[in-house]
Protein backbone atom coordinates (compact mmCIF):
# COMPACT_ATOMS: atom_id res chain seq x y z
CA UNK A 1 0.00 0.00 0.00
CA UNK A 2 0.98 3.66 -0.23
CA UNK A 3 2.69 5.14 2.18
CA UNK A 4 0.35 7.66 4.45
CA UNK A 5 3.31 10.04 3.69
CA UNK A 6 2.79 10.09 0.45
CA UNK A 7 -1.09 10.30 0.22
CA UNK A 8 -0.81 13.05 2.68
CA UNK A 9 2.19 15.09 0.38
CA UNK A 10 -0.52 14.94 -2.98
CA UNK A 11 -3.46 16.03 -0.53
CA UNK A 12 -1.34 18.83 0.67
CA UNK A 13 0.01 19.72 -2.89
CA UNK A 14 -4.49 20.25 -3.86
CA UNK A 15 -5.28 21.64 -0.73
CA UNK A 16 -2.64 23.94 0.51
CA UNK A 17 0.02 24.61 -2.63
CA UNK A 18 -2.63 24.85 -5.62
CA UNK A 19 -1.62 21.97 -7.62
CA UNK A 20 -4.14 21.70 -10.38
CA UNK A 21 -4.98 20.37 -14.10
CA UNK A 22 -5.21 23.75 -15.61
CA UNK A 23 -6.95 22.76 -18.41
CA UNK A 24 -8.88 20.00 -20.65
CA UNK A 25 -8.68 20.78 -24.10
CA UNK A 26 -10.58 19.24 -26.35
CA UNK A 27 -9.04 19.86 -30.24
CA UNK A 28 -11.56 19.70 -32.92
CA UNK A 29 -10.85 19.78 -37.05
CA UNK A 30 -13.27 22.18 -38.96
CA UNK A 31 -12.04 21.00 -42.16
CA UNK A 32 -15.35 19.05 -43.04
CA UNK A 33 -17.48 22.35 -42.63
CA UNK A 34 -16.15 24.74 -45.21
CA UNK A 35 -18.65 26.15 -47.33
CA UNK A 36 -18.86 28.59 -49.69
CA UNK A 37 -22.20 30.07 -47.89
CA UNK A 38 -20.90 31.30 -44.70
CA UNK A 39 -24.58 30.95 -42.66
CA UNK A 40 -24.14 27.21 -43.41
CA UNK A 41 -20.26 27.53 -42.77
CA UNK A 42 -21.10 28.84 -39.35
CA UNK A 43 -24.26 26.24 -38.79
CA UNK A 44 -22.09 23.37 -39.29
CA UNK A 45 -19.05 24.66 -37.55
CA UNK A 46 -21.94 25.05 -34.19
CA UNK A 47 -23.36 21.72 -34.34
CA UNK A 48 -20.16 20.05 -35.04
CA UNK A 49 -18.02 21.87 -31.49
CA UNK A 50 -21.53 21.24 -29.71
CA UNK A 51 -21.66 17.21 -31.06
CA UNK A 52 -18.19 16.34 -30.34
CA UNK A 53 -17.88 18.35 -26.68
CA UNK A 54 -20.99 17.87 -25.39
CA UNK A 55 -19.67 15.47 -22.82
CA UNK A 56 -16.55 17.48 -22.19
CA UNK A 57 -17.59 20.12 -19.18
CA UNK A 58 -19.61 16.77 -17.57
CA UNK A 59 -16.38 14.35 -18.03
CA UNK A 60 -14.20 16.79 -16.31
CA UNK A 61 -16.32 17.25 -13.89
CA UNK A 62 -16.74 13.72 -13.28
CA UNK A 63 -12.99 13.26 -13.40
CA UNK A 64 -11.98 16.31 -10.62
CA UNK A 65 -15.19 14.44 -8.21
CA UNK A 66 -13.31 11.24 -8.35
CA UNK A 67 -9.71 11.75 -7.99
CA UNK A 68 -9.98 14.84 -6.15
CA UNK A 69 -8.11 17.24 -8.12
CA UNK A 70 -9.55 20.32 -9.39
CA UNK A 71 -9.89 21.18 -13.01
CA UNK A 72 -9.75 24.50 -13.81
CA UNK A 73 -10.85 24.97 -17.11
CA UNK A 74 -12.07 22.85 -20.15
CA UNK A 75 -11.67 24.27 -23.53
CA UNK A 76 -12.15 23.82 -27.14
CA UNK A 77 -9.37 24.38 -29.78
CA UNK A 78 -10.62 24.17 -33.52
CA UNK A 79 -8.83 25.09 -36.69
CA UNK A 80 -7.80 27.93 -37.76
CA UNK A 81 -10.96 29.78 -39.15
CA UNK A 82 -9.01 31.89 -41.64
CA UNK A 83 -8.24 28.14 -43.31
CA UNK A 84 -12.22 27.45 -42.89
CA UNK A 85 -13.64 30.35 -43.73
CA UNK A 86 -12.03 30.91 -47.15
CA UNK A 87 -14.31 29.42 -49.21
CA UNK A 88 -16.72 31.77 -48.41
CA UNK A 89 -15.06 34.98 -49.89
CA UNK A 90 -16.69 37.08 -47.35
CA UNK A 91 -15.50 40.44 -45.63
CA UNK A 92 -15.81 40.25 -42.72
CA UNK A 93 -15.07 36.52 -40.68
CA UNK A 94 -17.14 37.91 -37.62
CA UNK A 95 -20.10 35.77 -38.17
CA UNK A 96 -17.53 33.08 -37.59
CA UNK A 97 -16.59 34.12 -34.13
CA UNK A 98 -19.83 34.74 -33.41
CA UNK A 99 -20.39 31.08 -34.06
CA UNK A 100 -17.92 29.75 -32.07
CA UNK A 101 -18.92 31.90 -29.02
CA UNK A 102 -22.68 30.62 -29.26
CA UNK A 103 -20.87 26.92 -29.33
CA UNK A 104 -18.97 27.78 -26.15
CA UNK A 105 -22.25 28.51 -24.58
CA UNK A 106 -23.95 25.92 -25.02
CA UNK A 107 -21.48 23.14 -24.50
CA UNK A 108 -20.54 24.96 -21.30
CA UNK A 109 -16.56 25.03 -22.03
CA UNK A 110 -14.85 28.68 -20.30
CA UNK A 111 -12.58 29.47 -23.75
CA UNK A 112 -12.56 28.77 -27.29
CA UNK A 113 -9.60 29.20 -29.58
CA UNK A 114 -8.96 29.14 -33.36
CA UNK A 115 -9.95 32.29 -34.51
CA UNK A 116 -6.73 32.46 -36.33
CA UNK A 117 -4.77 32.62 -39.25
CA UNK A 118 -0.81 31.64 -40.12
CA UNK A 119 0.99 34.37 -41.70
CA UNK A 120 4.63 33.44 -41.15
CA UNK A 121 5.64 33.22 -44.79
CA UNK A 122 2.72 35.35 -46.21
CA UNK A 123 -1.14 36.08 -46.20
CA UNK A 124 -3.75 34.76 -48.01
CA UNK A 125 -7.18 36.62 -48.88
CA UNK A 126 -8.54 34.95 -46.27
CA UNK A 127 -6.01 35.31 -43.61
CA UNK A 128 -6.18 39.22 -44.27
CA UNK A 129 -9.97 39.10 -43.76
CA UNK A 130 -9.62 37.15 -39.97
CA UNK A 131 -6.89 39.93 -38.85
CA UNK A 132 -9.13 42.62 -40.07
CA UNK A 133 -12.06 40.69 -38.22
CA UNK A 134 -10.02 40.19 -34.97
CA UNK A 135 -10.92 43.55 -33.13
CA UNK A 136 -14.63 43.37 -33.61
CA UNK A 137 -15.04 39.77 -32.97
CA UNK A 138 -13.02 40.04 -29.98
CA UNK A 139 -14.90 42.65 -28.31
CA UNK A 140 -18.37 41.09 -29.23
CA UNK A 141 -17.36 37.67 -27.91
CA UNK A 142 -16.08 36.70 -24.83
CA UNK A 143 -15.06 33.74 -25.27
CA UNK A 144 -13.44 33.69 -28.52
CA UNK A 145 -9.57 33.45 -28.82
CA UNK A 146 -7.05 35.17 -31.58
CA UNK A 147 -3.83 34.02 -32.80
CA UNK A 148 -1.99 35.08 -35.05
CA UNK A 149 1.44 33.16 -35.98
CA UNK A 150 3.54 35.67 -38.12
CA UNK A 151 6.82 34.05 -37.97
CA UNK A 152 8.86 30.90 -37.73
CA UNK A 153 12.05 29.71 -38.02
CA UNK A 154 11.86 27.62 -41.60
CA UNK A 155 10.13 31.18 -42.95
CA UNK A 156 11.63 34.21 -41.15
CA UNK A 157 9.62 36.50 -39.82
CA UNK A 158 6.24 38.20 -42.22
CA UNK A 159 6.83 42.45 -41.17
CA UNK A 160 4.02 42.87 -43.34
CA UNK A 161 1.57 41.34 -40.58
CA UNK A 162 3.59 42.30 -37.28
CA UNK A 163 3.32 46.33 -39.16
CA UNK A 164 -0.93 45.25 -39.36
CA UNK A 165 -0.93 43.36 -36.12
CA UNK A 166 0.47 46.99 -34.33
CA UNK A 167 -2.78 48.51 -35.46
CA UNK A 168 -5.11 45.48 -34.95
CA UNK A 169 -3.63 45.56 -31.49
CA UNK A 170 -4.69 48.85 -30.89
CA UNK A 171 -8.20 48.41 -32.45
CA UNK A 172 -8.70 45.46 -30.39
CA UNK A 173 -7.99 47.71 -27.13
CA UNK A 174 -10.01 50.70 -28.42
CA UNK A 175 -13.08 47.97 -28.87
CA UNK A 176 -13.16 46.57 -25.45
CA UNK A 177 -12.11 50.57 -23.71
CA UNK A 178 -14.70 50.09 -21.00
CA UNK A 179 -13.17 46.91 -19.98
CA UNK A 180 -9.47 48.16 -20.13
CA UNK A 181 -9.08 46.88 -23.36
CA UNK A 182 -9.49 43.16 -21.97
CA UNK A 183 -10.04 41.53 -25.76
CA UNK A 184 -5.79 42.13 -26.09
CA UNK A 185 -5.45 39.34 -23.58
CA UNK A 186 -7.64 37.36 -26.01
CA UNK A 187 -5.10 38.12 -28.89
CA UNK A 188 -1.90 35.69 -29.22
CA UNK A 189 0.80 36.72 -31.49
CA UNK A 190 3.01 33.92 -32.23
CA UNK A 191 6.26 33.40 -33.83
CA UNK A 192 6.96 29.49 -34.12
CA UNK A 193 3.15 28.93 -32.96
CA UNK A 194 2.50 25.10 -32.10
CA UNK A 195 -0.45 23.05 -33.39
CA UNK A 196 -1.40 21.50 -30.21
CA UNK A 197 -1.24 24.14 -27.49
CA UNK A 198 -4.09 23.27 -24.80
CA UNK A 199 -3.60 26.91 -23.14
CA UNK A 200 -5.38 29.84 -24.03
CA UNK A 201 -5.61 32.28 -25.32
CA UNK A 202 -3.24 30.68 -28.04
CA UNK A 203 -4.81 27.55 -28.68
CA UNK A 204 -5.59 25.97 -32.04
CA UNK A 205 -5.85 22.90 -33.60
CA UNK A 206 -3.40 22.89 -36.47
CA UNK A 207 -3.79 20.84 -39.60
CA UNK A 208 -1.31 17.96 -38.87
CA UNK A 209 -3.79 17.29 -36.06
CA UNK A 210 -6.72 14.22 -36.00
CA UNK A 211 -10.05 15.04 -36.15
CA UNK A 212 -10.89 15.18 -32.50
CA UNK A 213 -8.32 15.02 -29.85
CA UNK A 214 -7.96 16.20 -25.68
CA UNK A 215 -4.79 17.70 -25.03
CA UNK A 216 -3.94 18.64 -20.74
CA UNK A 217 -2.24 21.48 -19.31
CA UNK A 218 -0.91 20.96 -16.23
CA UNK A 219 -0.26 23.19 -13.39
CA UNK A 220 1.95 24.02 -10.07
CA UNK A 221 3.84 26.69 -9.79
CA UNK A 222 2.76 26.24 -5.65
CA UNK A 223 4.25 22.88 -5.62
CA UNK A 224 7.42 23.84 -6.96
CA UNK A 225 7.91 26.20 -4.96
CA UNK A 226 7.22 24.84 -1.59
CA UNK A 227 9.49 22.13 -2.64
CA UNK A 228 12.69 24.76 -2.96
CA UNK A 229 12.02 25.30 0.43
CA UNK A 230 13.83 21.97 1.02
CA UNK A 231 16.44 22.88 -0.44
CA UNK A 232 17.16 26.61 0.68
CA UNK A 233 20.94 27.42 0.75
CA UNK A 234 21.80 24.14 -1.03
CA UNK A 235 23.79 24.48 -4.65
CA UNK A 236 21.91 24.55 -8.01
CA UNK A 237 22.26 20.91 -8.72
CA UNK A 238 19.83 20.19 -5.19
CA UNK A 239 17.66 22.94 -7.06
CA UNK A 240 17.32 21.29 -10.43
CA UNK A 241 17.10 17.63 -8.98
CA UNK A 242 14.42 18.20 -6.46
CA UNK A 243 12.33 20.50 -9.33
CA UNK A 244 12.71 17.24 -11.65
CA UNK A 245 11.12 14.85 -9.32
CA UNK A 246 8.45 17.56 -8.22
CA UNK A 247 7.63 17.87 -12.05
CA UNK A 248 7.35 14.32 -12.52
CA UNK A 249 4.68 13.96 -9.95
CA UNK A 250 3.06 16.68 -11.34
CA UNK A 251 2.80 15.97 -14.50
CA UNK A 252 2.06 11.95 -13.92
CA UNK A 253 -0.85 13.03 -12.51
CA UNK A 254 -1.67 15.17 -15.73
CA UNK A 255 -1.01 12.11 -17.57
CA UNK A 256 -3.71 10.10 -15.76
CA UNK A 257 -6.10 12.89 -16.02
CA UNK A 258 -5.45 13.10 -19.84
CA UNK A 259 -5.89 9.21 -20.57
CA UNK A 260 -9.12 8.99 -18.32
CA UNK A 261 -10.52 11.72 -20.27
CA UNK A 262 -9.41 10.41 -23.47
CA UNK A 263 -11.11 6.86 -22.43
CA UNK A 264 -14.37 8.56 -21.46
CA UNK A 265 -14.96 11.21 -24.45
CA UNK A 266 -13.69 8.74 -26.92
CA UNK A 267 -11.23 10.67 -28.51
CA UNK A 268 -7.44 10.50 -29.14
CA UNK A 269 -5.27 11.62 -25.90
CA UNK A 270 -3.07 14.36 -28.00
CA UNK A 271 -0.41 15.34 -25.34
CA UNK A 272 0.39 16.77 -22.09
CA UNK A 273 1.79 20.32 -22.01
CA UNK A 274 3.96 20.84 -19.10
CA UNK A 275 3.64 24.34 -18.88
CA UNK A 276 4.17 26.13 -15.12
CA UNK A 277 1.14 28.20 -15.42
CA UNK A 278 0.80 30.89 -12.66
CA UNK A 279 -2.79 32.37 -11.01
CA UNK A 280 -3.70 35.46 -9.14
CA UNK A 281 -4.13 32.86 -6.63
CA UNK A 282 -1.59 33.55 -3.57
CA UNK A 283 1.68 31.59 -3.74
CA UNK A 284 0.66 30.17 -7.21
CA UNK A 285 3.40 32.30 -8.81
CA UNK A 286 6.61 31.92 -10.61
CA UNK A 287 8.11 35.15 -9.14
CA UNK A 288 8.27 33.43 -5.88
CA UNK A 289 9.89 30.15 -7.23
CA UNK A 290 12.55 32.67 -8.30
CA UNK A 291 12.42 34.45 -5.14
CA UNK A 292 12.65 31.05 -3.22
CA UNK A 293 16.38 30.72 -5.18
CA UNK A 294 17.38 33.73 -3.84
CA UNK A 295 16.99 36.92 -5.64
CA UNK A 296 15.09 39.67 -3.67
CA UNK A 297 12.77 39.45 -6.51
CA UNK A 298 11.58 38.36 -9.63
CA UNK A 299 13.51 41.24 -12.17
CA UNK A 300 16.79 40.98 -10.47
CA UNK A 301 20.28 40.50 -11.83
CA UNK A 302 20.17 36.24 -12.03
CA UNK A 303 16.73 36.47 -12.89
CA UNK A 304 17.17 34.75 -16.27
CA UNK A 305 19.55 32.06 -15.25
CA UNK A 306 16.92 31.43 -12.60
CA UNK A 307 14.05 30.69 -15.07
CA UNK A 308 16.35 29.06 -17.29
CA UNK A 309 17.21 26.87 -14.17
CA UNK A 310 13.76 26.34 -13.87
CA UNK A 311 12.55 25.77 -17.23
CA UNK A 312 14.69 23.44 -18.32
CA UNK A 313 14.56 21.23 -15.09
CA UNK A 314 10.36 20.97 -15.46
CA UNK A 315 10.82 19.44 -18.88
CA UNK A 316 13.88 17.00 -18.04
CA UNK A 317 11.33 16.31 -14.92
CA UNK A 318 8.33 15.73 -17.13
CA UNK A 319 9.15 14.27 -20.33
CA UNK A 320 9.64 10.81 -18.62
CA UNK A 321 6.08 11.03 -16.66
CA UNK A 322 4.05 11.12 -19.97
CA UNK A 323 3.70 9.63 -23.18
CA UNK A 324 3.47 12.61 -25.52
CA UNK A 325 4.66 16.09 -24.59
CA UNK A 326 3.80 19.01 -26.97
CA UNK A 327 2.20 22.11 -26.64
CA UNK A 328 4.08 25.38 -24.98
CA UNK A 329 5.72 23.47 -22.31
CA UNK A 330 7.50 25.96 -20.27
CA UNK A 331 7.09 28.34 -17.31
CA UNK A 332 5.08 31.67 -17.92
CA UNK A 333 5.53 34.79 -17.32
CA UNK A 334 2.12 36.51 -17.47
CA UNK A 335 2.34 39.51 -15.46
CA UNK A 336 -0.98 40.04 -14.19
CA UNK A 337 -1.68 36.67 -13.80
CA UNK A 338 0.57 35.78 -11.12
CA UNK A 339 0.27 38.39 -8.57
CA UNK A 340 3.49 38.34 -7.49
CA UNK A 341 5.29 39.51 -10.66
CA UNK A 342 2.71 42.24 -10.85
CA UNK A 343 3.92 43.97 -7.47
CA UNK A 344 8.37 42.86 -9.49
CA UNK A 345 6.28 45.52 -12.24
CA UNK A 346 5.09 47.66 -10.24
CA UNK A 347 7.90 48.39 -8.04
CA UNK A 348 9.90 48.96 -11.30
CA UNK A 349 12.71 46.51 -10.89
CA UNK A 350 11.02 44.22 -13.54
CA UNK A 351 11.40 45.73 -16.81
CA UNK A 352 9.90 44.78 -20.12
CA UNK A 353 13.75 44.40 -21.36
CA UNK A 354 14.16 41.76 -18.55
CA UNK A 355 10.72 39.79 -19.54
CA UNK A 356 12.06 39.55 -22.68
CA UNK A 357 15.45 38.37 -21.85
CA UNK A 358 13.96 35.72 -18.99
CA UNK A 359 11.53 34.85 -22.71
CA UNK A 360 14.72 33.54 -24.59
CA UNK A 361 14.48 30.56 -21.85
CA UNK A 362 11.24 29.89 -21.06
CA UNK A 363 7.71 29.56 -22.14
CA UNK A 364 6.55 31.75 -23.79
CA UNK A 365 6.91 35.60 -24.49
CA UNK A 366 5.82 38.99 -22.53
CA UNK A 367 2.29 37.54 -21.90
CA UNK A 368 -0.29 39.76 -20.08
CA UNK A 369 1.51 42.88 -19.74
CA UNK A 370 -0.65 46.15 -19.88
CA UNK A 371 1.12 49.21 -21.83
CA UNK A 372 0.07 53.09 -22.00
CA UNK A 373 -3.07 53.48 -24.14
CA UNK A 374 -1.14 56.06 -26.01
CA UNK A 375 1.94 53.54 -27.07
CA UNK A 376 2.12 54.17 -30.59
CA UNK A 377 1.18 51.06 -33.51
CA UNK A 378 4.73 51.05 -35.12
CA UNK A 379 6.00 50.62 -30.95
CA UNK A 380 4.09 47.34 -31.11
CA UNK A 381 4.53 45.93 -33.81
CA UNK A 382 8.65 46.74 -32.64
CA UNK A 383 7.75 44.60 -29.43
CA UNK A 384 6.18 42.17 -31.68
CA UNK A 385 9.25 41.73 -34.02
CA UNK A 386 11.37 41.74 -31.18
CA UNK A 387 10.31 38.68 -29.65
CA UNK A 388 9.67 36.80 -32.98
CA UNK A 389 13.56 37.17 -33.46
CA UNK A 390 14.06 35.60 -30.49
CA UNK A 391 12.00 33.02 -31.31
CA UNK A 392 13.07 32.35 -34.73
CA UNK A 393 16.54 32.44 -34.05
CA UNK A 394 16.66 30.58 -30.61
CA UNK A 395 14.11 27.33 -32.73
CA UNK A 396 11.42 28.28 -29.80
CA UNK A 397 7.93 29.22 -29.76
CA UNK A 398 7.69 33.10 -28.42
CA UNK A 399 4.08 35.07 -28.19
CA UNK A 400 2.87 38.45 -27.33
CA UNK A 401 -0.03 39.38 -25.41
CA UNK A 402 0.10 42.82 -24.90
CA UNK A 403 -2.66 45.14 -23.87
CA UNK A 404 -2.14 49.15 -24.56
CA UNK A 405 -4.67 50.20 -21.80
CA UNK A 406 -7.06 52.60 -23.40
CA UNK A 407 -6.69 56.29 -21.17
CA UNK A 408 -3.42 54.81 -19.09
CA UNK A 409 -0.21 55.98 -18.45
CA UNK A 410 2.92 53.98 -17.26
CA UNK A 411 2.26 53.53 -13.43
CA UNK A 412 -1.38 53.46 -13.47
CA UNK A 413 -2.61 49.99 -11.82
CA UNK A 414 -4.91 47.83 -14.19
CA UNK A 415 -7.89 45.39 -12.97
CA UNK A 416 -8.65 43.01 -15.78
CA UNK A 417 -10.94 40.37 -13.15
CA UNK A 418 -10.43 37.40 -12.72
CA UNK A 419 -7.61 34.60 -13.58
CA UNK A 420 -6.66 37.56 -15.97
CA UNK A 421 -5.67 39.43 -12.64
CA UNK A 422 -4.52 42.85 -12.11
CA UNK A 423 -1.15 44.74 -12.64
CA UNK A 424 0.59 47.94 -13.46
CA UNK A 425 0.92 49.73 -16.54
CA UNK A 426 4.53 48.92 -17.58
CA UNK A 427 6.40 51.58 -19.50
CA UNK A 428 7.61 51.24 -23.09
CA UNK A 429 10.36 53.03 -24.59
CA UNK A 430 9.21 56.42 -26.18
CA UNK A 431 11.53 56.02 -29.21
CA UNK A 432 10.19 56.23 -32.60
CA UNK A 433 10.07 52.67 -34.56
CA UNK A 434 7.62 53.93 -37.56
CA UNK A 435 10.53 54.04 -39.92
CA UNK A 436 11.71 50.48 -39.12
CA UNK A 437 8.15 48.91 -39.37
CA UNK A 438 6.84 51.13 -42.34
CA UNK A 439 9.55 48.79 -44.42
CA UNK A 440 7.20 45.74 -44.71
CA UNK A 441 8.29 42.51 -46.59
CA UNK A 442 10.19 39.72 -44.69
CA UNK A 443 12.48 39.06 -42.65
CA UNK A 444 14.79 36.40 -44.12
CA UNK A 445 14.89 33.04 -42.24
CA UNK A 446 18.16 32.60 -40.30
CA UNK A 447 20.78 29.81 -41.15
CA UNK A 448 19.58 27.66 -38.69
CA UNK A 449 16.44 26.94 -40.61
CA UNK A 450 18.96 25.06 -43.11
CA UNK A 451 18.87 21.96 -41.80
CA UNK A 452 18.36 19.39 -45.00
CA UNK B 1 -12.05 0.47 -8.47
CA UNK B 2 -10.02 0.73 -5.14
CA UNK B 3 -10.18 4.44 -3.44
CA UNK B 4 -8.29 6.07 -0.50
CA UNK B 5 -10.39 7.55 2.09
CA UNK B 6 -8.33 10.54 4.01
CA UNK B 7 -9.57 12.05 7.47
CA UNK B 8 -7.64 14.54 8.98
CA UNK B 9 -8.64 17.02 11.93
CA UNK B 10 -8.70 17.15 15.70
CA UNK B 11 -8.46 13.45 17.54
CA UNK B 12 -11.46 12.06 19.07
CA UNK B 13 -13.28 9.76 20.39
CA UNK B 14 -15.15 7.39 17.61
CA UNK B 15 -13.64 8.72 14.23
CA UNK B 16 -13.23 5.27 12.73
CA UNK B 17 -16.55 4.17 13.81
CA UNK B 18 -18.16 7.31 12.39
CA UNK B 19 -16.25 6.91 8.63
CA UNK B 20 -16.57 2.86 8.57
CA UNK B 21 -20.32 3.00 9.54
CA UNK B 22 -20.53 5.22 6.50
CA UNK B 23 -18.28 3.34 3.88
CA UNK B 24 -20.30 -0.12 5.62
CA UNK B 25 -24.09 1.76 4.80
CA UNK B 26 -22.62 2.17 0.91
CA UNK B 27 -20.95 -1.65 0.94
CA UNK B 28 -17.40 -0.29 0.99
CA UNK B 29 -15.21 -2.71 1.69
CA UNK B 30 -12.18 -1.46 3.68
CA UNK B 31 -8.75 -3.75 2.88
CA UNK B 32 -6.27 -1.13 4.94
CA UNK B 33 -6.38 1.42 7.63
CA UNK B 34 -3.56 3.39 9.10
CA UNK B 35 -3.34 6.67 11.52
CA UNK B 36 -1.09 8.63 12.94
CA UNK B 37 -2.08 11.10 15.93
CA UNK B 38 0.28 13.46 16.59
CA UNK B 39 -0.44 15.51 19.30
CA UNK B 40 -4.26 16.10 18.60
CA UNK B 41 -3.71 16.13 15.31
CA UNK B 42 -5.28 12.82 13.75
CA UNK B 43 -4.74 11.89 10.38
CA UNK B 44 -6.40 8.11 9.12
CA UNK B 45 -5.82 6.71 5.68
CA UNK B 46 -7.99 3.53 4.63
CA UNK B 47 -7.73 1.83 1.47
CA UNK B 48 -11.23 0.58 0.46
CA UNK B 49 -12.79 -1.61 -2.43
CA UNK B 50 -15.74 0.32 -3.83
CA UNK B 51 -16.26 -2.60 -6.64
CA UNK B 52 -19.72 -3.52 -4.91
CA UNK B 53 -20.88 0.04 -3.40
CA UNK B 54 -24.37 0.36 -3.33
CA UNK B 55 -24.64 3.97 -4.37
CA UNK B 56 -23.00 5.96 -7.20
CA UNK B 57 -19.54 7.29 -6.14
CA UNK B 58 -20.95 10.87 -5.79
CA UNK B 59 -22.84 9.72 -3.43
CA UNK B 60 -20.83 8.14 -1.10
CA UNK B 61 -18.26 10.74 -1.25
CA UNK B 62 -21.28 13.83 -0.26
CA UNK B 63 -22.08 11.29 3.10
CA UNK B 64 -18.50 11.00 3.78
CA UNK B 65 -18.10 14.68 3.68
CA UNK B 66 -21.07 15.53 5.14
CA UNK B 67 -20.25 12.85 7.92
CA UNK B 68 -17.03 15.30 8.65
CA UNK B 69 -18.88 18.59 9.01
CA UNK B 70 -21.23 16.68 11.53
CA UNK B 71 -18.03 15.37 13.61
CA UNK B 72 -15.83 18.21 12.57
CA UNK B 73 -13.31 16.53 10.38
CA UNK B 74 -11.92 16.87 6.76
CA UNK B 75 -13.12 13.90 4.93
CA UNK B 76 -11.92 13.15 1.79
CA UNK B 77 -12.16 10.07 -0.76
CA UNK B 78 -10.36 9.91 -3.57
CA UNK B 79 -9.95 7.21 -6.51
CA UNK B 80 -6.69 5.73 -5.67
CA UNK B 81 -4.89 5.77 -8.98
CA UNK B 82 -3.84 9.37 -8.78
CA UNK B 83 -1.85 8.36 -5.85
CA UNK B 84 -0.23 5.29 -7.44
CA UNK B 85 0.56 7.49 -10.67
CA UNK B 86 2.36 10.31 -8.27
CA UNK B 87 4.31 7.93 -6.32
CA UNK B 88 4.59 4.74 -8.12
CA UNK B 89 6.62 4.64 -11.49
Amino acid sequence: MLSQSEILQTIKMIEEQNLDIRTVTMGISLYDCARGDMKEACTLIRSKIERMAKNLVRTAKDIEEEYGIPIIHTRVAVTPIAQVAAATGARSYVPFALALQEAADSTGISLIGGFSALVHKGSSESDKVLVDSIPEALSRTGKVCASVNVATTRAGINMDAVKTLGHTIRKAAELSADTSGSACARLVVFANAVEDNPFMAGAFHGAGEPECCVNVGISGPGVVREALKKVRGMKFDDVAEIIKKTAFKITRMGQLVAQEASKRLGVPFGIVDLSLAPTPARGDSIAQIIKEMGLEMCGAHGSTAAIALLNDAVKKGGIMASSHVGGLSGAFLPVSEDSEMAKCAASGELTLAKLEAMSCVCSVGLDMIAIPGDTPAATISAIIADEAAIGVMNNKTTAVRIIPVPGKKAGDWVCFGGLMGEGPVMAVSGLDCSAFIERGGRIPAPLQSQKN
Amino acid sequence: MRAIVTVIGRDKVGIIAAVSAVLAACNANILDISQTVLQEYFAMVMLCDLSKISVPFTELKRKLREKGEEIGLEIRIQREDIFNAMHRV
